[in-house]
């Protein structure tokens, strides 16, 4: 036994080491290198340990094995230079590829903790002689471990909740189409349950297209819309006022019978809503008031060719 | 600073260039309902495009100015509020019930032609 690792055994005695002392760093020297060693053996007893425990069935065994390669070399160089940055690079590259396969959370903390466990196992076995040194070897292990597995959920979960920050941004932008149908005639179809924060961001970009289309009629169609809570329903009369101080006139078609039946609870002023039932006549009744004809030919195109 | 009022053809423009303190509203007011007798004008137009904001004494200025020129015997239409200015407006309760709205100066103009027209009823 070299006269470092004495002293480090010595100090573990005494007190608890912090993982930037000496000895630790000479343990972990060790460890690594005792790691590098058996590189190979270690590895294929993780992949083996994560078929065993089905986890990341959505890869398969040559997928899960060139992984746990590169888990287990950075895991090490992790354990080498104490740094993970390189580590949290990888792992957020990693999830970046495995979430869209529908890898789990635990899975991912599954895996790690498991190599963290086959680690560990290797260790209690070369070191169960000397069960002073073995806990040494623990002592600068164990928080280094934890980090690593530490970085790697936190680095997926971060993953998955930006993914779902980027989606909720596309179902907000997706979800309030303003269009014009008709010159100065624009439709807001309105599909799914309306919060008030969309409800918010309807009214603005309502109000947007009301300016940028030069618009006198708005057809907000609702019919997609199962059901609204009192604080949605007076948003949706504001947004009527408001669109009137804009000068255009608002007309709200496929009220449902519940819909209908919240707004008479809450004792909306039906005086300001221009209500028709389905969209065919809000449209027919914004083309009346924008002065549209329609004229039916006496045979269209379709007729023609059928 | 005192609002401009154009006088176009039977009509009255009062065209806001910059924020108005209360007592800008006041005299904006006073000119106006003074030159609707004045000129004999049918319809008055205020333009508040540039205005970003609207406390709840300019909207209730705006509404007496409405009435009072309702009143001498002319129609008032206010043009060019904004989207936020119009969404908070109704957020605060001030929703100019019974005064005309416009997108701007031209729907504005183009509100009045068909209300002075006898016979129209498009709002």
């Amino acid at each position: 036994m070299s006269q470092s690792q004495k002293n480090a055994q010595r100090r573990a005695k005494d007190a608890p080491p912090t993982p930037s002392s000496e000895s630790t760093v000479a343990l972990l020297r060790e460890l690594v290198a005792h790691l590098r060693q058996n590189r190979t053996q270690l590895r294929e007893e993780w992949a083996r340990r994560i078929t065993e425990s089905q986890l990341l069935t959505a890869m398969t065994r040559e997928e899960i094995f060139a992984e746990a390669t590169s888990v287990y070399d950075n895991y090490v160089e992790v354990l080498e230079t104490g740094s993970v940055e390189a580590l949290q690079a990888y792992a957020r590259n990693l999830s970046e590829r495995i979430i869209p396969r529908g890898v789990e959370t635990h899975e991912v903390l599954g895996i790690v903790l498991l190599l963290r466990d086959v680690l560990a196992r290797s260790l209690f076995k070369k070191y169960q002689g000397d069960f002073a040194l073995l806990n040494s070897v623990l002592d600068a292990y164990e928080p280094a471990a934890n980090r690593i597995a530490n970085t790697v959920a936190v680095g997926f979960v971060q993953e998955r909740e930006r993914i779902i920050r980027q989606q909720q941004e596309a179902i907000r932008e997706l979800s309030t189409p303003v269009l014009q149908v008709r010159d100065r005639l624009l439709i807001l179809p309105i599909i799914g349950v309306i919060d008030p924060q969309r409800a918010r961001q309807l009214t603005e970009q309502l109000l947007r297209g009301i300016r940028a289309n030069r618009a006198k009629v708005v057809v907000v169609d609702i019919t997609g819309v199962p059901s609204v809570d009192a604080t949605v329903a007076n948003h949706l009369v504001q947004t009527v006022d408001a669109s009137r101080l804009m000068g255009a006139n608002v007309i709200v078609t496929g009220l449902s019978s519940e819909i209908a039946q919240t707004l008479v609870t809450i004792g909306v002023d039906l005086g300001k809503i221009n209500a028709v039932g389905d969209l065919q006549g809000g449209i027919e009744e914004a083309e009346r008031l924008l002065g549209y004809k329609v004229i039916l030919t006496v045979a269209g195109e379709v007729e023609k060719e059928a | 600073m005192r609002v401009p009022i154009l006088k176009q053809g039977g009509y009255l423009i009062a065209s806001i260039q910059s924020a108005l303190s209360d007592e800008d509203l006041l005299q904006l007011q006073d000119d106006l309902a003074a030159q609707v007798g004045k000129f004999r004008s049918r319809g008055a137009i205020v333009d508040v495009t540039v205005l970003d904001v609207m406390d709840s004494f300019a909207v209730r200025t705006l509404r007496a100015i409405a009435h009072m020129i309702r009143l001498r015997g002319a129609q008032t239409v206010i043009v060019g509020i904004q989207p936020e200015v119009a969404f908070a407006m109704v957020q605060l309760g001030l929703t100019l019930e019974d005064v005309a709205t416009a997108l701007d100066l031209e729907e504005g103009l183009a509100y009045l032609d068909r209300w002075i027209r006898p016979g129209a009823h498009v709002r």
